[in-house]
């Protein structure tokens, strides 16, 4: 009985002596050298893997920073005290970046857009676009099921009462979730000092869309002939050419349906002096149809 | 596989057949509309080309937008007279896609211009294929496939078997039957031109068994000089599949992902057959398709010989619906397409129009309940994938995983996992979804 115990403490010991012989001798001889300042720095980043700053994850972010590739700035995820603990420690220059943030090419919630037909199936806008296109009377606008709201990692974004996602400027990281998961394409990543934006992806013109929306870009033009140079209509929609000093709001002034509008920094997206005022809160009637 | 001694698939499910209101209705023309919008991108692949101005005065048949490549067909107009404009219009995808409206003038007859015919004797196979493009065809069967591409024998392959479709195991429908019955002789000419071209030797006509006038009339007019024979197919859904009927008829699986010609068989459409029989030997184009409308909320149900581009509000006011219609279904209920608006058109590729009631759509209003791994839709379906470890992951939105580990991409979306499952997971939606997302994230 002894001897049988024995020889199986025996084995075993000596089977686990012989591995962890292997492995420090590979621990020691396969030892890669990596910089000590990897690690240290990637505690300081916010360690989301959020990918805003166009590298796959934190850590290798935080290999670039070390390479001097890029400067602390580029996160937008970490505050500015963030920023500096990582530039004083790397001895490097902060780095200013410009706040990015996702903006919605849509204006169009319940109560100004109609329904043409009752969506019933899977809660998610990719599973509804694919039932004819989710029965929004206009194909391009926000089905307003909230998969961008889910995919947002940050709760930078919030369903409003009327079906529309808002973006919280302060929250957005730009990390591109919500362009990702939209199957109606309808984020994109803008500068924040982008303040003349279209609210509107309809390809259509007439005012025969303000039956399905009431604040349908119309492809009047009018927003074309007040900013010259700055916005030029292509494919019926309006286009900013963010190049130009686009800090006016002139080309709003005059906009029949509030499509092309001034995001304010805080009083959020402003219509022009000729857009009829929303007064509906609540949904729409459907179409007769 | 065998069942009663019919040859048949496995899996699959046993839903309503609900044929027996239209099945014995002849095929009846339907009136023009007041404005027909004839879209411009009815079939897989690229739109056609409009070749007609607005304003411009058209002949009933004659060529009003032209193929755009060899991925394409061309269209013909369904009635003489004005081209109001072309615009874009709704479709049933919901997109908005450009589409030629078309004003009948009053008194527009049946009569129909004629173009070159394309002979079944001394015409080379290209030719016959040149003749099937030209003619707007495309597979009616639903999937709106252009015929002559699915035709063309690729570089080194070669087919010995045409399956010629005539299953109709979608609920509802009944216009192959009606076009089995009443055109058999234009199915056996659309054979004999479908063999021409594609080199097969013979052609296997499959019905299920809720058909047998159709499959008696056809047995009994089989021409002698013809290598075609007859199959009756027992009822379940979904054998007009054309990876099920291959295997059921014969006896050989279609690899995922790759196409019935690699197994040397090809599969058309019974009603697609028919028209290349009757639209061939005169050199005409499709004008019109054979649409079952029926369901519960319709009045005169019947099977409809319907100009193509009518718009779907005047066929259902034509037929008469009920008050409390609520769901129109594009194609039959189990793989059709729910309807978002009256404006669409009917087009190449609807076979038929099913609408319902509020009270039945009501009773799919049901809660969805956690799977209980009863194992119904691993039995049902019928590309034995496994619907309830996919349902799983796809509300995980693990999509990616799905393709590879459990061969998402091979679904074709028949709907049995659906139909039986217990708990209404709406199972075949995710999988449209996840595929939906594989295609966007391999594509970019």
């Amino acid at each position: 009985m002894t001897a049988e115990v024995l020889t199986g403490v025996g084995a075993l010991g000596g089977l686990t002596f012989t591995l962890a012989t292997l492995l420090v001798v590979a621990n020691r001889r396969l030892h890669v050298e990596e910089d000590p300042r990897l690690d240290v720095v990637e505690d300081m980043l916010p360690r989301v893997n959020c990918g805003a700053c166009g590298y796959p994850g934190c850590r290798p972010f935080a290999e670039a920073l070390i390479g001097r590739e890029v400067l602390p700035g580029k996160c937008t995820v970490s505050d500015a005290a963030g920023h500096e603990t990582i530039a004083a420690f790397l001895g490097v220059d902060v780095g200013a970046e410009e706040k990015r943030v996702a903006r919605l090419a849509c204006a169009g919630g319940n109560n100004v857009a109609r329904a043409r037909a009752h969506y019933d199936g899977v809660t998610s806008c990719r599973a509804a676009s694919l039932v004819a296109g989710g029965g929004k009377a206009c194909f391009w606008g926000c089905l307003g099921l909230g998969d961008c709201e889910t995919a947002c990692d940050f709760d930078a974004i919030r369903m409003d009462p009327q079906g529309l996602p808002q973006v919280d400027e302060d929250l957005c990281t730009a990390c591109g979730d919500c362009v990702e998961v939209c199957p109606k394409d309808l984020f994109s990543i803008h500068p924040a000092s982008h303040r003349l934006w279209v609210a509107c992806r309809s390809l259509g013109a007439g005012d025969g869309l303000l039956e399905d929306c009431a604040v349908a870009c119309t492809a009047c033009g009018r927003c074309e002939m007040d900013g010259p140079g700055l916005v030029t209509m292509q494919g019926n929609l309006p286009v900013v050419d963010y190049s130009a000093d686009h800090t006016t709001r002139v080309p709003i002034e005059r906009c029949p349906t509030g499509a092309i509008v001034w995001i304010d920094a805080v009083a959020g997206p402003q219509r022009g002096r000729a857009a009829p005022p929303i007064v509906r809160r609540t949904a729409r009637p459907d179409a007769a149809t | 596989m065998r069942l009663l001694g019919l040859k048949t698939f496995r899996h699959g499910v046993h839903p309503p057949e609900e044929k027996s209101e239209t099945r014995d209705l002849p095929i009846r023309q339907f009136p023009f509309a007041p404005v027909l919008a004839i879209p411009l991108s009815q079939h897989l692949g690229r739109p056609s080309r409009p070749v007609v101005r607005d304003g411009e005065k058209v002949t009933r048949g004659q060529c009003i937008a032209e193929a755009d490549g060899d991925l394409s067909v061309p269209m013909h107009a369904p009635a003489s007279g004005r081209i109001v404009r072309v615009a874009p219009m709704p479709s049933i995808s919901g997109r908005m896609v450009d589409g030629i409206f078309l004003e009948p003038q009053p008194g527009s007859t049946q009569e129909t211009l004629e173009g070159e015919p394309c002979p079944l004797e001394g015409s080379s196979p290209e030719e016959i294929l040149r003749a099937i493009q030209d003619a707007g065809i495309v597979g009616l069967g639903g999937a709106a496939f252009p015929t002559h591409i699915k035709l063309r024998i690729p570089e080194g392959g070669s087919a010995d078997a045409l399956i010629i479709n005539g299953a109709e195991c979608e609920p509802y429908l009944t216009t192959d039957h009606r076009v089995m019955l009443e055109q058999r002789e234009d199915v056996f000419t659309g054979i004999r031109y479908v063999l021409a071209a594609s080199g097969a030797e013979r052609a296997i006509i499959a019905v299920e068994a809720n058909k047998p006038d159709a499959a008696a009339h056809l047995r009994e007019g089989l021409p002698g000089d013809l290598p075609v024979s007859v199959e009756v197919l027992p009822v379940k859904y979904p054998q007009g599949a054309e990876k099920m009927l291959i295997g059921a008829l014969l006896g050989r699986k279609v690899p995922p992902g790759r196409l019935p010609i690699d197994v040397h068989a090809l599969c058309v459409n019974v009603a697609t057959c028919a028209e290349i029989g009757r639209l061939l030997p005169h050199g005409r184009g499709i004008q019109e398709r054979v649409v079952t409308v029926t369901g519960p909320a319709v009045r005169r149900k019947g099977n409809y010989r319907v100009p193509i581009g009518t718009p779907l509000r005047f066929l259902l006011e034509q037929v008469g619906v009920s008050d409390a219609v609520s769901r129109v279904f594009l194609g039959g209920p189990m793989m059709g397409a729910a309807a978002s608006s009256l404006d669409i058109s009917i087009t190449k590729g609807t076979s038929g129009v099913v609408a319902f009631e509020a009270s039945e759509a009501e009773r799919t209003h049901q809660r969805v309940y956690p799977c209980i791994r009863c194992g119904y839709c691993v039995d049902a379906c019928p590309m034995f994938l496994n619907p309830a470890q996919l349902g799983v992951l796809a509300r995980n939105e693990e999509f990616e995983r799905m393709a590879e580990e459990h061969d998402l991409l091979a679904c074709f979306e028949c709907g049995s996992c659906s139909f039986v499952c217990p708990s209404h997971i709406p199972l075949v939606q995710s999988f449209r979804m996840a595929k939906a997302a594989v295609r966007k994230a391999r594509a970019g």
